[in-house]
């Protein structure tokens, strides 16, 4: 089966002049890959600003003008050239986007969900949300609420593929679980969901698959259950997410993501890594290990180095 | 309801004070007028061969020698009784004078005032849908070149090329020369018109493009744009739907608040048109010493702007939901 959409060697970088005169290139993403089939929830992992949304953007196309981007996107069996993306998206595609600032604040909800009356309240209605609240203003919807409103603008259009951006900022826990399980269930029913997070603990509650994400990469992509046990995870960044997590210890790695604009040669692990060797300087091809990919000459996992 | 009262109250009270205010100053203002009255109105060879009694009789007919204070309060109590007092200078109730300028005036103002609300309007939108290219790095040249350029030479400049080369429009007045007031016509107004009030649109049409754009771009460059982009919807829908919507609060407010420049423009601009509106009646008041009308001339003025930011204040309240809910919230609150 092909699957709904996968992301080969996608780059996405800006032009940028610094004071005025001279121009730069900002690599945003270097090398991102990446597949969804129907009916699963793929999460792209990867910290605060590392430039995971824009992920979204160039999947939708709708990138600013001075952003460049190169790789191949197929959906559904062919190429999604910009045409293709620009008939498709709000239709088979769509974008749950971060937060109510995404909706027009001086515009009803009602109208910002759909043009069909009735299709709306019978989304809305799936939600839990009543009549009322087609009335109101954006400004004047709760976080819930507001988090569901989101989803039924993507839902009306009866998509393909969701693509979901950060959807679960200052919930707390319960109500960010409950969030996502809409998500969860779009996928049993057949939906392809791109969900792209900062939080790998949420992430993992309804995830088929986790693509890591670290300074521009994507340096391992594992089918949610090697998240068990840290001997099945296989880049020593995703080991060092895992074992942030309150339930692993809390232990932080210590060290930030390199900036865009200053990348080091080779591995951009490399001056966090405990494993880091004189090759890591060098050329780090993202390759299949043990039914997920890693980008690392010495994995962890199986020892195969 | 308790609240719009309250609210229309407060606004009430403001306008008194700011009427009394503007009307005190300007009549400061002209009691330190180095400008003999008499001098000015009567000439110095006619006062040469009065006899004092005479002299006398005019200082008193320009109340020269009347104490400030009491001719001030002389003038706030007429008022009070609606009576703005006869002018000197045409020796005919104020109000009447008034009538008749503000009729002129108020037609080139509301022109004038359309005119660069809807075309700045346009050419922002414009300007910003193209952001960048060469509209509107034309459209914006333009902009910073008219609104460096003062609107009394701009006033020649058009009186120039359209009434003394062209020949195509009247040189002035606000009515053909020696014509009856009845027999003027419609379109006669309309062509004398014509340039004062594309004289006088130009400066505020300059405001009104560039701020257009600015917002617009400030609009565009929005994450509710970008969403409304994600779900594919076309620019032209994004500009009708989101772009106007977003745009129209700061605009309505920017509208409004420049009847108080298109009215100081006017002054300068009647005066060059010879053109018989308010401004230029504000000039011959002050020049004149004609104490009474140049009151009646500053409350009229005074009120007309305060008007305008006064519909601005409201409206905002109209298309702003936000305010709106407050309001309404604040309401229920009150009325309970
Ligand atoms: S390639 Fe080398 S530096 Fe990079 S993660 Fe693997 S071991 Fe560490």
């Amino acid at each position: 089966m092909t699957p709904l959409l996968s992301v080969e060697h996608l780059s996405i970088s800006f032009t940028q002049y610094d004071r005025g005169t001279r121009r730069r290139i900002l690599p945003a993403i270097r090398d991102l890959d990446l597949t969804i089939d129907r009916g699963q929830v793929a999460a792209v992992v990867g910290s605060s600003g590392s430039g995971k949304s824009l992920l979204a953007h160039g999947i939708l196309g709708i990138l600013p003008y001075n952003a460049h981007m190169e790789g191949t996107i197929t959906y559904d069996g062919a190429p999604l050239t910009p045409k293709r993306a620009a008939a498709l998206r709000g239709r088979e595609i769509v974008l749950v986007p971060q937060s109510v600032g995404y909706l027009d604040p001086l515009m009803k909800v009602g109208p910002q969900v759909g043009r069909d009356k009735t299709a709306v309240r019978a989304v809305l209605d799936r939600y839990g949300l009543g009549p009322e609240t087609e009335g109101l203003y954006p400004f004047q919807l709760s976080g819930g609420m507001a988090r569901r409103v989101l989803i039924s603008t993507a839902v009306a259009a009866s998509p393909a593929l969701v693509i979901a951006d950060e959807p679960t900022p200052g919930l707390d826990a319960r109500a960010a679980g409950r969030i996502l399980g809409h998500f969860r269930e779009l996928a049993d029913a057949g939906t392809g969901v791109l969900l792209i997070t900062h939080d790998l603990e949420l992430a993992l509650t309804i995830a088929d698959k986790v693509a890591v994400f670290y300074a521009g990469e994507t340096v391992e992509e594992a089918p949610a259950g090697d998240f068990d046990r840290l001997e099945d995870l296989r880049h020593p960044y995703t080991r060092a997410l895992w074992q942030a997590l309150p339930q692993h210890g809390f232990r932080p790695i210590p060290g930030t993501q390199p900036y865009p604009g200053a990348l080091p040669e080779g591995c951009p692990f490399a001056p966090r890594c405990p494993k880091c060797t004189s090759e890591c300087g060098g050329d780090v091809p993202y390759r299949p290990l043990d039914g997920g990919f890693v980008r690392c000459l010495h994995p962890e996992r199986g020892n195969a180095s | 309801m308790a609240h719009r009262l309250g609210f229309a109250g407060k606004k009430l009270l403001r306008m008194v004070l700011l009427l009394l205010g503007v009307s005190l100053a300007a009549f400061l203002l002209m009691s330190a007028s180095p400008l003999d009255p008499l001098q000015t109105n009567v000439g110095q060879a006619a006062l040469g061969t009065m006899s004092q009694e005479q002299i006398a009789q005019l200082e008193d007919y320009w109340g020269v020698n009347d104490p400030p204070l009491e001719r001030y309060l002389g003038w706030l109590t007429d008022v009070l009784h609606g009576d703005l007092g006869t002018s000197l200078l045409y020796r005919v109730p104020v109000t009447q004078v008034l009538a008749e300028r503000l009729k002129n005036s108020l037609w080139l103002m509301a022109a004038a005032w359309v005119l660069s609300g809807a075309l700045g309007l346009l050419l922002g939108t414009v300007a910003a849908a193209c952001r960048g290219r060469w509209p509107d790095r034309l459209i914006r040249g333009w902009c910073l070149l008219i609104s460096s350029t003062p609107a009394f030479w701009l006033a020649i400049l058009l009186l120039m090329v359209f009434s003394v080369w062209l020949g195509w429009l009247p040189i002035g007045l606000s009515a053909p020369i020696g014509a009856q007031a009845s027999a003027v016509t419609l379109a006669d107004r309309l062509r004398h018109a014509i340039l004062p009030a594309l004289t006088l649109s130009v400066t505020g049409l300059a405001n009104m493009t560039l701020h257009t754009r600015e917002k617009l771009c400030d609009v565009l460059e929005s994450d509710y744009v970008l969403f409304a982009r994600a779900r594919g919807e076309s620019t032209r829908s994004i500009l009708w739907h989101h772009g106007l919507r977003n745009m129209a609060l700061p605009a309505i407010t920017l509208q409004f608040g420049s009847i108080s420049e298109i009215f100081g423009g006017s002054v300068l601009v009647e005066q060059v048109f010879s053109y018989q509106g308010l401004g230029q009646c504000a000039v011959t008041a002050g020049l004149g010493s004609d104490l009474p009308l140049l009151l009646g001339v500053t409350v009229v003025s005074a009120a007309l702007v305060f008007g305008g930011n006064l519909i601005a204040d409201l409206l905002y309240g109209v298309v702003d939901p936000k305010i709106r809910a407050r309001v309404r919230a604040y309401g229920r609150k009150g009325g309970a």
